[in-house]
């Protein structure tokens, strides 16, 4: 009896192979984009978490100085009783890049920080006697076949750009010889008191990565989930049609004597099975999706966080379950309210199709009231909420507020255009058309969202790219900029730029923690290149005088506004003094806290900071020359010599690629709302029949009739774009204004691009036009036959 | 002569190939007078009046409607016909469901381009249907729904009235009234009438009856 | 494998394989070789000698607190090189490994550190005498003109134990086998083995933040080679006896699939070695209880009838494991029979 009713049930799929594909696909491309930006994210977690476990950093409290510390330094401490294990690090540059250099004593490494299996084979002399062994992941070896460097070998347990050595041949690489870098302190060792200069720092819970990528992570989260609700919409109503289609079929089967309990749990059942199909499905393209986005997302990850994530994808176990579980799930959240109505089916009903899915006039009441209070909700969080969470969260409730009004305010507009209108014909195409909503409104709601989060996304990112290149020019004002090799070399070529250049400026810097969070603190020169072009937000009269004599500070936007300062407030400095804000810059792109000093006042502070870095000013037709003068002069190789539209390109490179990502998933999102529409439209069409059949025979020909629709689809879009556009102009506001301030701790200026949105639009019309095709030419193309068979006695 | 066929043929393809469904149909229908088709399932009765109505298209044969060969018409004509010389009134029903009584009633009418509020008014009276105006389809029974159908037809004053089981959906005392009216009202527009039915009663209240047995006219 | 792992290999005898302890049967290639007839010299052989694979200087204790509690105290420092030089800095080949070990009647606590030569973390220097890792050491405090280690000092800690000894040598140095030329096998490895058996002790413990005055007697071995063991010899048992009398024996027997071989070193009372052939002394053990998920045997009845000597040896803590990167049995034992005194043994490869 099970296998009867359950043939019967899938029977139904055989015969409407349409309907089971839009159902699978809809289902599919909704796992698969939400499993796809889970790979992602799941990658690039795992990558961090190495990264941060790499020593042990992430569970292991360490010893740190005002810098580099001297090795003899470290020896003292062990032989007072500290169990502690010296780590150098540094940047190693190889042939096109650079690679994060550790250096290591195995031999006192904590058990937590061991990464890496030695001494297999070859055992530990050749590690750490010249040319030692260095250790990189799998990637890494293969981008350093012939860079040089000490024999490789393969351990994976390492990030990418990362390799491990012996510090005694870090320090010869590094050619720091007697330096380490910090000291990691073994678990429950006995702490001592330690001598001045060196500090004890307690381990980060989180590494800083996870958390300054939190917010990344977080807004491809809520994209994926915005293209997997956008796909629910269309497994939504491939259920909800099948499920009423079979209406008749239900009926008969617990005429037969199949419980309600029963029928349920078959359809369930049914519903499972299919979730898994498409789930395996989903999945895989999902993989497929994270695979195409994850070059972007690494060079994003890499250019604007400093985090190596690998460009390839792992295949991980959990991902397959949790894609499979999004699935079923989403399945199940989709089929409710038909699994419910079937539950509750009443057995003696007329055995005839109902119009489905028609919401009564109460549910459409209260969906506009579930609506406006989400509205209310995303105003409320938006005026007393701040932070990440209070921002998607009014995004949530702005998106899913519109979303649920919209079948109310269109139904109001068609109801408004009916009561406007002269003609007859006008009058029955707004009749009809609200009467279509229902169908419709689930599939309309998700161009809705689609169109609202791509103006929104365009307006954020086209606001912040306006504001990021006019910000570069400000602040990348000289015309090159040098790294010397060494102290000595910079030295000889401040001499020799003497009569060449118009000015050099000294670009120091050392980092340190400022109010408890690690910062960079830069050296400024008193010189017009910084009073005339630096990008100040706020600004006290007399900054740049101040500045000069030593007197006070500029803190970047980002400092500002994680601390509360304002002009005027006290900065502690690390060693003692404070000195008042008397300017906040802006300072795009940069995660870190930033603080600017005199060049003096740094070199003060800090006397060890490295001598290397400079601005050069001169003409600029004849930065060019310049350039390839002093590298011929002085053999430097290309990267230390970086000239402005160089670096101004490097920076909008990475700006690109940060968004390139977000616009992908854009167009995904806005593709699979246009297969939503198709699905409706197709549904609708062939369930339209009867309502179209009259109309016919009263005297319409069936090419009106299909212009009507045709038309009648293109209006639902554009009605719907237009109420996108301030949608999507909230939704810029809150990403600038909130999520902005909050991820990356800087609030841009918003610009709208009216041209961008009539682009849009007409991508939404073009979008509707060829989900409607479809539907439309069948209408135009259907035979008299199959209008007559509506009028025929026995249906 | 209101309607006139000659050798009128038609079939349909189906999967054991072509079913002819009329084998040369001769029939005239005078302005005013009333025909009652009859015959079993499958005669061709309903096929016949669909071609009438110009819904479908003739394989051979002639319809002279209102002086013109509609055998011969494209859609457009076709389509013209439909909204101006003919009024249909289904087993169905068929309203409009996102249309209320009035606008229902007045539809083909307005589409024809020959609305009379008065003639409305007066139609609406007759039916029965004052009170329901302001109704919806879906919330009339099958008698109101027929009611306001036989309306839509003759408020756009049709010549030729063609009617497919209208009471089929219908009991018969319902059926019976629906009847009455619909002849009554027919002759009070002058308008011919050609109704598709099986029932021998409903038949003889015509003034003329034409059987088909097999897609020939028989006796 | 494991860096730790592996260079406890190369120090301490691991359970064997084919290479006997994994690496200590290992080719000497490279290293020097410990040469019969070659006298030892103070206080150069004191120190470090880089161009053997492995050295160590070893000290076992067995005190007496104020209650007449008793407990035992270890102080080890290994050297192993993985190549026959001194080496600078970072790159020298000279690794270092300190073990150090309290025992009480019911607790053994242990402590471990390694590390690198050549930075300064662990070494040794002959003169004036000093051996650290850390902050262990062991000190000389003897008097100009007398041998540095006449007297020393000793330290070490561990997260719950901490020990201060100074020890006074009440007799001279003792060279092992040959005038120091110690042989370990049938087939003849050897190395250079001279032992200090004649400390008194006074000092202190520290048992759990409880610091308890100590007296008692100390164990001085000092030992390098470059290939100990035979590649089919699986651990060894070894004994240092201290008796009422004032004399000493060091014995031991080195398992292997065969018989096994024994050693021992009579030294009488004012110091005066006799080496017994191999063979006369017989090690039996008598009972066997369950250590750290292996079977130990902890009671043995230990015999040498050229010397008239039956002895069992009963341990102060039979749970006196060493859970070091090579793990092993050190602890302190008293003994009845014959004679009567206590001592050290020491078990390796179970």
């Amino acid at each position: 009896m099970i296998a009867a009713g359950l043939s019967a049930l899938l029977s139904h799929w055989w015969r409407r192979p349409m309907q089971l594909a839009m159902l699978l696909l809809g289902l599919s491309l909704a796992t698969a984009l939400w499993s796809g930006v889970q790979a992602i994210n799941a990658e690039a977690r795992a990558s961090y978490d190495r990264a941060a476990s790499v020593l042990g950093q992430d569970g292991l409290a360490r010893i740190v100085g005002d810098g580099p510390v001297a090795q003899d330094a470290y020896v003292a401490l062990r032989r007072a009783g500290w169990l502690i294990s010296p780590v150098l690090e540094g940047r190693l540059a190889v042939p096109g890049s650079s690679l994060r250099l550790i250096g290591i004593d195995p031999l006192t490494l904590p058990p937590a920080a061991q990464q890496v299996e030695f001494g297999q084979g070859d055992g530990l002399l050749p590690f750490i006697t010249a040319p030692g062994v260095m250790y990189v992941s799998a990637e890494t070896a293969a981008g350093l076949a012939e860079a040089g460097l000490p024999p490789l070998r393969v351990a994976d347990s390492l990030p990418p750009g990362t390799a491990l050595v012996d510090i005694g041949q870090a320090q010869r690489l590094l050619d720091r010889p007697g330096e380490i870098s910090h000291m990691l302190v073994w678990p429950d060792a006995p702490l001592r008191d330690l001598p001045p200069g060196l500090t004890l720092r307690q381990p980060e819970g989180a590494s800083d990565l996870a958390r300054l990528t939190d917010s990344f992570h977080l807004n491809l989260t809520a994209f994926g989930f915005l293209a997997f609700a956008v796909g629910l919409f269309i497994v939504h109503s491939a259920i909800g049609l099948a499920f009423e289609q079979r209406r008749p079929v239900f009926r008969t089967l617990r005429a037969l004597g199949l419980s309600a309990a029963m029928l349920t749990g078959l359809l369930l059942a049914e519903l499972l099975l299919l979730a898994l199909v498409a789930g395996v499905a989903g999945v895989a393209m999902g993989y497929g999706v994270a695979a195409a986005l994850l070059p972007d997302v690494a060079a994003t990850l890499s250019g604007l966080y400093g985090a190596e994530v690998p460009g390839t994808l792992a295949l991980r176990p959990g991902w397959w379950a949790t894609g499979l579980g999004i699935a079923v799930a989403g399945t199940l959240v989709s089929a409710a309210q038909s699994l419910w109505r079937v539950w509750h089916l009443p057995l003696l009903a007329p055995a005839q199709p109902r119009a489905w899915a028609r919401a009564s006039e109460r549910a459409l009441r209260w969906q506009t009231g579930v609506a406006l209070g989400l509205l209310a909700g995303a105003g409320g969080l938006i005026g007393a909420g701040q932070g990440l969470w209070a921002g998607f969260g009014a995004l949530a409730g702005l998106l899913l507020g519109a979303a649920l009004l919209l079948p109310a305010a269109l139904s109001g507009l068609m109801a408004l255009g009916q009561r406007m209108a002269r003609g007859v014909l006008a009058q029955w195409f707004w009749a009809d058309t609200r009467q279509q909503l229902p169908g419709l409104s689930l599939s309309l709601m998700a161009l809705l969202l689609a169109l609202a989060a791509n103006v929104g996304v365009g307006t954020m990112v086209s606001s912040f790219r306006l504001t990021f290149t006019g910000w570069l020019d400000q602040r990348l004002a000289s015309e090159l900029y040098l790294t010397a090799r060494t102290e000595d070399e910079a030295a000889q070529m401040l001499v020799w730029l003497e009569t060449r250049a118009d000015a050099v400026l000294p670009i120091f810097n050392a980092e340190a923690d400022i109010r408890g969070q690690p910062a960079e603190i830069y050296g400024m020169a008193d010189h017009a290149t910084y009073r005339d072009n630096w990008p100040l937000l706020q600004a006290a009269p007399d900054v740049w005088d101040r500045m000069a004599s030593g007197q006070a500070l500029l803190v970047n936007e980002q400092l500002a506004r994680r601390e509360g300062l304002g002009l005027g407030d006290a900065v502690a400095l690390p060693g003692g003094g404070a000195l008042p804000v008397a300017g906040v810059y802006s300072d795009y792109g940069n995660p870190v806290a930033q603080v600017i000093l005199s060049t003096d006042r740094l070199l003060a502070l800090f006397p060890a900071t490295p001598r290397l870095r400079y601005a050069i000013r001169v003409a600029p037709d004849r930065a060019a020359a310049l350039a390839e003068e002093m590298r011929a002069a002085f053999d430097l190789p290309p990267e230390n010599l970086a000239d402005q539209a160089a670096i101004k390109a490097f920076s909008l490179q990475i700006f690109e690629r940060t968004f390139a990502v977000t616009a992908a998933l854009n167009v995904l999102t806005l593709g699979v709302a246009g297969l939503a529409m198709f699905a409706s439209l197709m549904t609708l069409s062939a369930m339209r029949l009867p309502q179209l059949a009259p109309v016919w025979a009263m005297g319409l020909t069936k090419a009106r009739l299909a212009g009507l629709d045709l038309l009648r689809t293109l209006l639902l879009a554009a009605v719907v774009m237009l109420a996108a556009l301030p949608l999507g102009l909230a939704l810029a506001w809150v990403l600038l204004a909130v999520v902005n301030v909050a991820a990356f701790g800087w609030r841009l200026p918003m610009y709208v691009f009216p041209g961008d949105w009539l682009r849009l639009g007409g991508l939404a019309l073009l979008a509707a036009g060829v989900a409607a095709a479809v539907p439309v030419r069948r209408l135009a193309l259907l035979s008299p036959g199959d209008l007559l068979r509506v009028f025929a006695h026995e249906r | 002569m209101l309607l006139t066929l000659t050798g009128v043929e038609k079939s349909y393809p189906t999967s054991e190939g072509p079913l002819k469904v009329l084998h040369g149909i001769d029939m005239v229908l005078d302005a005013g007078r009333s025909l009652a088709l009859t015959g079993e399932s499958g005669s061709g009765k309903s096929t016949l009046l669909h071609l009438v109505a110009g819904l479908d298209s003739v394989d051979a044969g002639q319809i002279l409607l209102a002086e013109q060969d509609i055998a011969q018409a494209g859609d457009a004509a076709r389509a013209a016909l439909r909204r101006g010389t003919v009024g249909l009134v289904f087993q169905q029903f068929n309203l409009i469901p996102s249309l209320d009584v009035a606008a229902n009633l007045a539809f083909q009418a307005r589409l024809a381009g020959r609305f009379d509020a008065a003639w409305m008014a007066e139609l609406a009276g007759a039916l029965g249907l004052e009170g329901l105006l302001a109704r919806y389809p879906e919330q009339l029974s099958g008698g109101q729904q027929q009611r306001v159908a036989i309306g839509r037809t003759l408020a756009a004053k049709p010549r030729l009235v063609l009617a497919d089981e209208p009471t089929g959906n219908l009991d018969e005392a319902t059926g019976d009234a629906v009847m009455a009216l619909l002849l009554r009202l027919v002759a009070q527009t002058g308008a011919g009438l050609l109704m598709v039915t099986h029932s021998a009663r409903l038949a003889a209240r015509l003034d003329a009856r034409l059987h088909l047995s097999h897609g020939r006219v028989a006796g | 494998m494991n860096v730790k792992a592996f260079l406890a290999a190369v120090l301490l005898a691991a359970p064997a394989g084919a290479q006997g302890f994994a690496g200590l049967g290992a080719d000497a290639q490279g290293f020097a070789v410990p040469q019969p007839g070659q006298p030892l010299a103070f206080p150069q052989d004191h120190g470090a000698h880089p161009e053997y694979r492995i050295e160590w200087w070893y000290l076992t204790a067995t005190l007496t607190g104020p209650d007449g509690t008793d407990y035992g105290a270890q102080w080890t420092l290994f050297r192993s090189a993985l190549a026959p030089e001194a080496g600078t800095g970072w790159e020298s080949p000279q690794l270092w490994l300190g073990h150090a070990a309290l025992t009480t009647p019911d607790a053994h606590h242990v402590a471990e550190r390694l590390g690198r030569g050549g930075i300064g973390q662990a070494g040794v220097v002959a003169a004036p005498f000093e051996a650290w890792i850390d902050n262990w050491q062991m000190v000389s405090r003897a008097a100009g003109g007398a041998d540095a280690l006449d007297a020393i000092q000793v330290t070490a800690s561990g997260t719950d134990f901490a020990y201060d000894l100074a020890l006074q040598a009440t007799g001279p140095l003792v060279a092992q086998g040959d005038q120091g030329y110690s042989v370990k096998s049938a087939a003849g490895q050897a190395s250079y083995y001279y032992s200090q058996p004649f400390y008194q002790v006074t000092g202190s413990i520290t048992d759990q933040g409880r610091v308890i005055p100590v007296t008692g007697k100390a164990w001085l071995d000092r030992e390098w080679s470059s290939q100990p063991l035979a590649a089919d010899q699986t651990g060894w048992d070894w004994f240092s006896l201290m008796f009422d009398d004032g004399a000493r024996l060091m014995g031991f027997r080195l398992r292997d699939t065969g018989e096994g071989y024994t050693s021992a070193t009579w030294i009488a009372a004012d110091g005066t070695p006799r080496p017994m052939p191999p063979g006369a002394l017989r090690v039996t053990p008598l009972r066997e209880v369950p250590v750290a998920g292996r079977d130990v045997p902890v009671v043995w009845r230990v015999e040498l009838p050229a010397m008239g000597l039956d002895v069992t040896t009963t341990p102060l803590n039979e749970q006196a494991w060493m859970d070091t990167l090579v793990p092993y049995w050190e602890g302190p034992i008293t003994i009845s029979g014959t004679h009567a005194g206590r001592g050290y043994l020491e078990m390796t490869g179970y």
